[in-house]
């Protein structure tokens, strides 16, 4: 059973092209159907892959399904050809699992929008491309997918591109993670001029074989890392998600929090040995992991928007998925990947639960008090949130504790203590978000509050889920101090991700680690509560003393505008500046001045032309004496 | 195959032209229909050269020779793996071409369809002849009908654009033709034969001095063609003034002359001097990249922006080209056919939005997407395949070019892969602008999505769009040999060693052709 | 028996008075006639030439000349007759239409 597996991406594609042509013309509630019965049965043969593949060897792993030869051209050939081992099963059904969900919950969110055929061809196609992305066995095949998630995420950025932001959003999402693809090609390429192969089993097997030296694996590997800078959205790249938000809230869910932002994690999972030997690389990306987990946190405190929040909480938490590559951990980076999946969509999804229910308002200053109004997205939102702080039992205690524990074994220690600072923060601005939404008072506005409603079943259900998921998702990974063996998902990755760089700490010092990090995340929830209920003049008072770091942090320390002064100006400018004085000037001046040099000479010398036979004839006359004179002379 | 199949392509549109004087001039339909027919036999007949190629060698095929004038001066046309795909290039825009131009071309239709027929054979002619004087003939008969699609049926400023594209093209041209009779004459030295046959020509081995100049008149004949940084002004200009189909053909197949004429002439007759000059022609190469994709940026009229994205493109194409490996060449041949369909289907888009609105400048759009929403999705897919999106046919091209020029050179490839970057910024930007955001005129309220018509000529080159991005097998075996055989010929691996007379007198006739040559350019331009 | 250099001055003379008189006048016919004058002179050098050298090529080309100054004489005075219908002038200084 496990050979279908390479049908897993195309029953999308399939809907998503069905929807393309017909979708225009078909009723909707066909389009609802098809395009989450595909996903759905994609997620059904991930599944049944998966057992699959737990039944066989791990001798045989990867199983590859060559389908056609893409592209052949001297030394470039590419095959299309899928690939399934553990890291795919786990990526696959995570994509494919919270995909199908958010499709359900899309039927309910996008009921009213005239976008409708053209929003599920677009969630389908994204749902395809982030398939073929963790499922391709080479690395270019994988940029396809790489590019493809970049697509639907620009198209369904700019969904509403009657909104002037959203159109604009759509293209720096796209621009910006561009650049980071620039230095993925490139990777590409060096892998291929010196291992001559861009399938990850014969990169692998140059790897482990020597054929890498180590500077090579270090440009190679950082060249890749750009890329996943770029699309995880991590510094200096990561402008764009923010900006994303303008998306309909169900992509935001799927696509900038659960899967595609993802994929750099899942990049440099794949080339673990890649980064393994390089060392430099790895220290890198954990480095940036770990400002990028607390620099984004900080911008998360001061933010108003309900899903601004949650998408600088989404690069925060990358980072730490980072950190845990970074140093060394990548089943623990993958781990918290396939945690973060579940809790932060159900964030997202809550949010828009929030959102539908006040028409569309995002603002927290004019939410509060809706504990009462909303009784089942309060709870499922309050799980999340716990879920993210690493309250311990719920899916993300396990996952960053993880990460953290195992940054702390590889004596990473400056990556730990920003860890542990980020850790706080997380805790603090999601509670944060909750006491401004949910409690206290009511700051609504009036006509909001008239159409106050909770959603329909096809949304709350969804939500329902992945509440379930976000609590007890964690308990295929707890730490080896409850039991050397339970660590399943460490395991089952194994063959992917060579164990070695996992270094085990003594059981005290693993408790002591698992106490600071419980006692940060309630530390974090206690001051926001202090902050936010019990003296909720709190902040207004900081903002005061502070005024300068309040208004760094509310304007994002300004990068946007940084970025549009240093870079985005600059070529616009300059590039007029060339235009006007090269090519006009120079250029066209050069050929228009020879042709005005050719036309005027021949305008002076036609004044020769008198029309007068008697000038003609005295010039031949000197002409002829000329002539006789030479003659006789 | 005994029936004459390549040379009835080639004169198929002739004889159309020919058929179509004795139409009478109202009955426009009737014109407009028979060039398409015209044109539709001809696609159909050019595909039987597809089918029946052989992809095993690097021999010229369909070859048919005839005497013509005579002294070397014959009839001499074949089909081989670097020409196949351009010709079925030609052959399958053409249709498009005449359908496009089907209500915008209300005045002189007679004429405008004749014209067209004539620059098909024109064009298809250059891509087939193997003789050099008859390669001649055909590369200068497509600029007359050119000169009088922009001269009569262009924009406001159609004269100037015109005459500026014509003087630019045969200040070329003529320097190329007194190149050829200098090669002519040298080989008639060396082995007492008349021949302009290229692969005769191409055995000769050259005084280095002699190719140099030799190889820069070709090459700037070739390089205004494609055009080259900083040849390149009249391209806009050219475009701006055009009418859509014009610009269609401009873009898609004339500009693919100057390309093919350095791969097909450029390369394997003056080897030494390509090794010679190569750095300086990467750079200018690159230089255009870069440059066209900047400029392309800060356009305000969509028409140029499409040019100067040419622009930037071509000199990707030129780049990998000079890099003289089998990816970078193959790949250069394929992102050719990829401009001509995606940079040909943006001019064609753009068509559309000035028959509706009668401008074309970016700020009188805004929001059409909301009008337009089919249009609105072909406008989408030919601009991803224009910026290089995996699974459209840019992406490979893009690829193989620049990992071809990695392999070459990496630094070159680094600053060359910026045009990934830059084409995404202006083009997606330019699409902002013009589709998206609210609506911004009035006049787009009133807009009509397109028609069948439009649909009926844009969804092939969709099609096409997303087969060559997906499975472009067909056409890379296609090519294999004869890039591997071009190669070989540049690196000198199968020539045949014929000493040409080591003669300074060569050189100096060469000088003195060229420099009356110039004062004929003189007076050309005084005129 | 006159000496044959006098023809040759003679023609000469000739000559030179047609290409003065061509320049110094300004109607058409007299300039006409200067250059018939000057044809004649040509003759005459031809006729001198034949009588010296003892040949008859000369003579017989003069003859040529004769007819062709004959059909000239025709067809240019046709001309100025035009050309004085149209413009009512015969001043050579009027007719600059091929002025640059």
């Amino acid at each position: 059973m496990t050979e279908i597996f390479w049908l897993i991406p195309f029953l999308p594609l399939l809907s998503s092209f069905i929807l393309a042509i017909f979708g225009r013309t078909l009723p909707k509630k066909y389009i609802s159907f098809q395009a989450c019965l595909a996903v759905f049965a994609s997620f059904i043969i991930s599944v049944i892959s998966f057992f699959g593949l737990l039944k066989i060897s791990q001798e045989s792993y990867p199983l590859i399904k060559s389908l056609f030869t893409w592209i052949a051209s001297g030394s470039f050939t590419i095959n299309f050809s899928l690939q399934f081992d553990p890291l795919s099963a786990v990526m696959a059904m995570v994509v494919s699992g919270v995909g199908f969900i958010i499709h359900v919950y899309s039927v309910g969110y996008m009921d009213k929008d005239k976008g409708y055929s053209r929003y599920f061809t677009y969630l389908n196609l994204f749902t395809f491309a982030m398939l073929l992305l963790v499922m391709s066995s080479n690395i270019v095949l994988m940029f396809v997918g790489w590019e493809g998630v970049g697509l639907c995420s620009y198209l369904l950025i700019g969904f509403w591109f009657e909104k002037d932001s959203a159109a604009n959003a759509g293209k720096k999402a796209f621009i910006v993670t561009r650049i980071g693809d620039l230095g993925f090609l490139l990777g590409i390429f060096f892998i291929f001029v010196h291992i001559g192969s861009a399938e990850f089993t014969a990169i692998n097997q140059a790897i482990s074989g020597g054929a890498v030296t180590q500077g090579l694996a270090t440009l190679i590997a950082l060249l890749l890392f750009m890329g996943a800078v770029g699309k995880s959205a991590q510094i200096p790249l990561y402008v764009w998600l923010p900006d994303a938000m303008e998306g309909p809230t169900p992509v935001s869910a799927l696509i900038h929090a659960a899967t595609m932002v993802t994929a750099g994690v899942y990049m440099v999972c794949r080339m673990n040995l890649l980064y393994t030997l390089s060392g430099t690389a790895a220290l890198v990306v954990g480095v940036i992991g770990a400002v990028t987990a607390v620099y984004a946190a900080t911008m998360a405190l001061t933010q108003n928007d309900i899903k601004r929040v949650l998408a600088y909480s989404t690069i925060s938490q990358i980072g730490y998925m980072f950190i845990g590559c970074g140093v060394g951990a990548y089943s623990a980076g993958m781990f918290h990947l396939y945690t973060h999946a579940f809790f932060k969509s159900l964030l997202f999804l809550s949010a828009g639960s929030v959102m539908h229910a006040l028409s569309g308002e995002l603002d927290m200053r004019k939410m509060g008090g809706l504990r009462k109004y909303l009784p089942f997205t309060y709870p499922a939102f309050l799980i999340g949130a716990i879920a993210i702080a690493g309250v311990p039992f719920l899916s993300g205690f396990f996952s960053k504790d993880a990460i953290l524990t195992q940054a702390f074994a590889n004596k990473q220690y400056f990556i730990w203590i920003l860890g542990v600072l980020g850790a706080i923060l997380t805790a603090f601005y999601m509670f944060r978000l909750i006491f401004l939404t949910f409690q206290g008072e009511e700051r609504l506005e009036p006509e909001a509050k008239e159409h106050l409603h909770e959603s329909p079943p096809v949304m709350t259900i969804p939500l329902g889920i992945l509440a379930f998921f976000s609590i007890i998702a964690g308990f295929i990974g707890v730490p080896a101090v409850f039991g050397e063996k339970l660590n399943w998902f460490n395991k089952f990755l194994e063959p992917v991700m060579r164990p070695g760089h996992e270094v085990h700490l003594s059981i005290q010092t693993e408790w002591l680690l698992i106490i600071i990090s419980v006692a940060v995340a309630l530390f974090g929830i206690y001051l926001a509560y202090i902050f936010y209920i019990k003296k909720p003049q709190t902040p207004h008072q900081l903002n005061a003393k502070f005024p300068y770091v309040y208004k760094l942090l509310y304007n994002k320390y300004y990068v946007d505008e940084i970025y549009n002064a240093v870079f985005v100006k600059p070529v616009v400018r300059g590039s007029e500046i060339v235009y006007d004085n090269f090519d006009l000037k120079v250029i066209d001046g050069a050929v228009n001045g020879s042709a005005s040099v050719t036309g005027l000479s021949g305008k002076i010398l036609s004044y020769l032309q008198t029309g007068l036979i008697k000038d003609y004839a005295l010039v031949f006359l000197f002409g002829v004496i000329l002539f006789l004179g030479y003659l006789l002379f | 195959m005994n029936f004459p199949i390549l040379s009835v392509v080639t004169f198929l549109p002739l004889a159309g032209a020919v058929f179509l004087i004795f139409v009478h001039r109202d009955r426009k339909n009737f014109l407009r229909s028979l060039a398409l027919a015209f044109t539709l036999i001809n696609f159909v007949l050019s595909l039987f050269l597809y089918i029946h190629f052989n992809p095993q060698t690097a021999e010229t095929q369909f070859v048919e020779k005839g005497p013509w004038i005579g002294y070397g001066i014959n009839y001499h046309i074949g089909i081989d793996g670097l020409s196949l795909f351009l010709v079925l290039l030609t052959t399958f825009l053409m249709p498009i071409a005449i359908l496009s131009s089907w209500n915008y071309i209300q005045k002189k239709v007679k004429e405008y369809m004749i014209f067209m027929l004539i620059l098909e054979t024109g064009i298809i002619g250059v891509f087939v002849s193997f003789n050099l004087f008859l390669f001649y003939v055909f590369w200068e008969v497509t600029l007359i009908p050119m000169y009088f699609l922009i001269g009569v049926w262009g924009g406001p400023r159609r004269i100037y654009a015109t005459l500026k594209y014509v003087l630019f093209t045969m200040l070329g041209s003529l320097l190329m033709l007194v190149a050829i009779f200098v090669l002519y004459s040298t080989y008639y030295k060396a082995t007492g034969v008349y021949s302009f046959n290229i692969f005769d020509l191409s055995k000769l081995i050259l005084n280095p001095n002699l190719q140099l100049w030799l190889f820069l008149a070709f090459a700037l004949s070739f390089a205004i063609k494609v055009p080259m940084f900083p040849l390149h002004t009249w391209l806009p200009d050219a475009h701006v003034e055009a009418p859509t189909a014009g610009s269609v053909i401009l873009a898609a197949i004339l500009l693919k002359m100057g390309a093919y004429g350095f791969l097909r002439f450029g390369l394997p007759l003056f080897p030494d001097a390509v090794m010679k000059l190569l750095p300086v022609l990467a750079v200018l190469s690159l230089i255009g990249i870069i440059y066209g994709g900047l400029m392309a940026l800060i356009q305000k009229d969509i028409k140029s922006l499409v040019a100067y994205s040419s622009v930037s493109h071509m000199g990707l194409i030129m780049l990998a080209i000079f890099s003289l490996n089998i990816e970078a060449i193959e790949g250069a041949i394929y992102q050719m056919l990829n401009h001509g369909l995606s940079t040909g289907a943006l001019f064609l888009i753009v068509g559309i939005l000035y028959e509706r609105a009668h401008t074309r400048q970016i700020k009188d759009f805004g929001g059409v997407s909301s009008q337009m929403p089919v249009f609105s999705a072909f406008f989408l897919i030919c601009m991803l395949s224009s910026i290089g999106l995996p699974g459209l046919n840019g992406f490979i091209g893009e690829i193989l070019c620049i990992f071809g020029i990695f392999k070459t050179s990496k630094l070159l490839a680094i600053l060359g892969i910026s045009t990934v970057i830059l084409a995404a910024a202006y083009l997606l930007w330019m699409f902002q602008r013009v589709m998206q955001g609210p609506i911004k005129n009035e006049k787009i309220y009133s807009f009509t999505d397109i028609n069948k018509r439009e649909i009926s000529y844009l969804v092939p080159i969709v099609i096409m769009m997303f087969w060559m991005g997906i499975y472009p097998r067909p056409f890379l075996k296609r090519m294999d040999h004869s890039v591997s055989d071009l190669l070989n010929k540049v690196n000198r691996k199968e020539r045949i060693f014929i000493q040409a007379e080591e003669d300074k007198k060569a050189l100096t006739e060469v000088n003195n052709l060229i420099n009356t040559e110039k004062n004929k350019e003189m007076e050309e331009e005084a005129k | 028996m006159i000496p044959g250099s006098y023809f040759f001055i003679l023609s000469v003379i000739l000559f030179i008075l047609g290409v003065i008189a061509f320049f110094v006048k300004r109607d058409l016919i007299t300039q006409f006639l200067s250059i018939e004058v000057m044809l004649n002179a040509g003759n005459l050098a031809f006729i001198a030439f034949a009588r010296a050298l003892n040949s008859l090529h000369g003579q017989v080309i003069v003859f040529f000349i004769i007819t062709v100054a004959a059909a000239e004489a025709a067809v240019g005075l046709a001309i100025i007759l035009l050309i004085f219908r149209q413009k009512k002038t015969i001043k050579s200084e009027d007719m600059n239409l091929m002025k640059g």
